[in-house]
């Protein structure tokens, strides 16, 4: 097969190369490159030599510690505690700035701790930015991926119907993909703007005046989870079609038997629809999964990582330091990471969603 | 390419009848598209300076703004800069640092009289000069100051901090505003440590340690600055101004529209709130937080390719921009200062009795260009986020020390920057 591929197919060849020659150019290349980057010390623009600088792009990235921080004591060695009653701690700066006694400690800052008896566990991070990215995108990836499949297949099967004017329906579902994703952030800032936007209007007039308003892109704790509405409201449709594809596929013989047994609906979507759309499911998860660890323009429109790093995601991270503070090598090594991630999730899907046989 | 180029010499060789001889230099030019006569003013200046003399033919080639630095960059890197750079002041150091622009070469006596900001300096060289500078005022109503028995400030005797504060307190109390000040949190990005840092300076603090440029540490998370960053975060705190989050909009028109008692903001949209307030508008100087009264300076500015052939036509083109007719003609087209008092004397709104007249004395006597290193790029993004987060309710001295960290290990990892 090997050599018959090579040799006895040359027109093949010539016209698959200029095809292979841009996914080189574009796609393999760079990914080579960006692996060599994170190695070294590569700036955007600077005089000094590139040098070799071995793992260190992703010490500095992945670096964590545990330091345990006991209470302040007074002479008698009673804890200390303010008005309120809670445990006074020294602050954790004497201990992570220029502390010869602590060492492994230098530059780390906290990223989250917990309460254990009379000490406070704080879990240190090299780079707090970069764990919070980290972590904001995989909640980015785990609520979307789902959610977006089943509202998409929800749609599809309101969709799939032989209905006056259903066309109209499929076009309306189908429209904010075709908007730029730009425009649709540019949009949603508005719906979401803090006190008189359109969505704060609309929930105060449904619940007669009940809602406050809301700042949904500035406060941390809505933040994401607005940006992650509408990120579904744009992409929803896209995954819609691919459903109705799928759909489409299964034989109306099969629904015609299964009404002739006397199958109620929910066993028809069960044993006949679900299992002829194995293959699309497996195809749009995938999808969605990368789709979503993708994540860029809506942070770089609405809110740039903010507030407090709430809506910090890998991608919107990697470009803010390749480009934006000159360091290649620190942007190249986040876009390792990010495709190794990638890549060990698509193969668990795949392994998850084999043929057994 | 090619073609176009023989074309366009040939024609302007059909129409000038000397051009043929005239040697090409490119320059680029970041105002593609401006809302005013800037491009137009320049692309004058160029069609002048062409006809003036038989050596050297400027073809100008305009980007917008957005994408101007990267496009800079990317040339760069392929080996295409062109001929005559536009940079933005506190960029070029960076610039100068990575080969992209080489000493202007222009005798200094020329340039005496001039703003400080529009000159760009690097390692004791001049690299870059500006034609216009900005500046930023708190813009407020004489009524408004009147209404809630406030003083008003004047150059000599801008408010201390408490004054300010009691200011925004007197008008918060009121309630007739939705806040007291607009900072102008909307603009994302440059504005930030444009507009904000000398606030930090103000207080005592910095960026970076102006001595050495070498570390930030006890300048940017010093008492001072930490003292800056309580104060920074209780305006947020005392719902004194809009936070990140403001709306775009309200931050072009919520002076104007009453939604905003004063805006801490800058020459170039001066004119519509004249426009609005007529004699009632006012220009207030920066207040003195405890080290001075401070505002930024240093705007667009021209300078020789580091990679140009023809130095010397470069230069010659921009000693023909340094004349004062072009700095009243861009003040007059744009609204921005003229870098020279004789300038300023014949423009419309910086003459002596001139709307924006208050601007150029703000300039002189206040303005501090941001941190003269290449490594201010990178300081301008940790700084810009440092202020967002702490406006956000970050513990001050955690994320100053944050900065700190990065801004120090930016400068390790670049080798000092050269200095």
């Amino acid at each position: 097969m090997a050599s018959k591929l090579a040799q006895s197919n040359r027109a093949g060849w010539v016209m698959a190369f200029p095809g292979i020659a841009l996914i080189a150019t574009f796609i393999i290349v760079p990914f080579f490159l960006a692996f060599a980057f994170s190695l070294t010390n590569q700036r955007l623009a600077s005089p000094n030599p590139t040098q070799y600088v071995g793992f260190a792009n992703y010490s500095d990235l992945l670096g964590l510690a545990v330091f345990t921080l006991e209470p302040e004591r007074d002479e008698s060695g009673a804890v200390l505690r303010d008005e309120d009653g809670a445990i006074e701690y020294p602050r954790l700066r004497q201990f992570t700035r220029n502390n010869p006694d602590y060492p492994s400690l230098q530059g780390k800052r906290e990223w989250f701790s917990w309460q254990s008896g009379e000490n406070r566990t704080v879990i240190l991070a090299s780079d707090v930015v970069f764990m919070k990215a980290l972590v904001n995108t995989i909640t980015f990836v785990v609520v979307v991926a789902p959610l977006q499949a089943g509202i998409a297949l929800a749609l599809a099967l309101l969709i799939n119907q032989k209905l006056a004017g259903i066309s109209l329906f499929r076009a309306i579902y189908f429209m904010p993909v075709v908007v730029s994703i730009v425009v649709v952030s540019l949009l949603w800032q508005f719906i979401y703007s803090p006190g008189d936007g359109l969505l704060n209007n609309l929930l105060s007039g449904l619940t007669f005046g009940l809602f406050e308003p809301r700042d949904w892109l500035g406060n941390p704790s809505t933040a994401l989870g607005s940006i992650i509405a509408m990120s579904i409201w744009q992409g929803v449709g896209f995954h819609m079609v691919i459903w109705l594809a799928g759909l489409q596929t299964i034989s109306p013989t099969l629904y015609e038997a299964a009404e002739i047994e006397g199958s109620s609906k929910v066993q028809t979507f069960l044993y006949v629809t679900w299992p002829g759309l194995r293959n699309t499911a497996v195809l749009i998860l995938i999808v969605i999964t990368m789709q979503a660890f993708a994540l860029f323009a809506q942070i770089d429109v609405m809110t740039k990582g903010g507030p407090l790093d709430s809506t910090q995601v890998l991608v919107f991270q990697a470009v803010e330091r390749g480009y934006g503070k000159q360091d290649i090598s620190g942007g190249s090594a986040i876009s390792v990471i990010l495709f190794l991630i990638v890549l060990c999730i698509s193969l668990i899907q795949r392994w998850l969603t084999r043929e057994r046989s | 390419m090619k073609l176009q180029t023989a074309l366009a010499v040939f024609l302007a060789a059909g129409v000038t009848g000397t051009a043929a001889a005239q040697t090409e230099l490119s320059l680029w030019y970041h105002g593609a598209g401006s809302a005013n006569a800037e491009e137009a003013l320049v692309n004058q200046m160029v069609e002048e300076f062409n006809a003036s003399q038989s050596d050297w033919k400027v073809v100008i080639e305009t980007f917008p703004q957005l994408a101007y630095n990267d496009a800079v960059g990317a040339a760069a890197l392929a080996g295409e800069l062109p001929d005559i750079l536009d940079v933005d002041g506190p960029v070029m150091p960076n610039w100068a640092w990575a080969g992209y622009m080489q000493p202007l070469g222009i005798d200094e006596a020329k340039l005496e009289g001039y703003l400080p900001g529009p000159i760009g300096r690097w390692n004791g060289e001049v690299y870059s000069v500006g034609l216009w500078d900005a500046a930023v005022a708190l813009t407020t109503r004489r009524s408004t100051l009147e209404k809630y028995d406030i003083r008003v400030p004047t150059l000599d005797a801008p408010w201390s901090l408490e004054e300010f504060n009691n200011a925004l307190a007197a008008i918060a109390a009121s309630g007739d505003f939705e806040y007291p000040l607009d900072l102008g949190m909307a603009w994302a990005g440059e504005w930030y440590p444009y507009a904000f840092s000398p606030l930090l300076q103000s207080f005592g603090g910095d960026i970076v340690d102006r001595d050495t440029y070498q570390t930030a540490e006890g300048v940017l998370n010093g008492d001072e600055a930490l003292a800056f960053g309580e104060w920074w975060q209780s305006l947020f705190e005392n719902n004194h101004v809009p936070g990140t989050s403001q709306d775009a909009a309200d931050r072009e028109t919520g002076l104007v529209e009453g939604k905003y008692a004063m805006s801490w903001n800058g020459n170039w949209a001066a004119l519509p709130v004249v426009e609005a307030f007529g004699d009632d508008a006012l220009f207030l100087p920066a207040p003195d937080l405890g080290n001075g009264s401070t505002i930024g300076a240093a705007s667009w500015q021209f300078g020789i390719s580091g990679t140009t052939e023809h130095p010397e036509g470069a230069r010659a083109f921009i000693e023909f921009a340094l004349q004062d007719r072009w700095f009243a003609a861009f003040s007059d087209g744009t609204g921005l200062i003229p870098v020279t008092a004789s300038a300023a004397a014949s423009t419309e709104n910086y003459a002596p009795g001139g709307p924006l007249e208050v601007f150029y004395s703000l300039s002189e006597n206040q303005a501090l260009v941001r941190p003269v290193t290449p490594g201010y790029i990178v300081q301008a993004k940790v700084f810009e986020k440092a202020l967002a987060d702490i406006a956000n309710g970050a513990d001050v001295a955690d994320t100053l020390d944050a900065a700190v960290d990065e801004i120090n290990e930016d400068i390790q990892a670049n080798a000092g920057y050269g200095h």
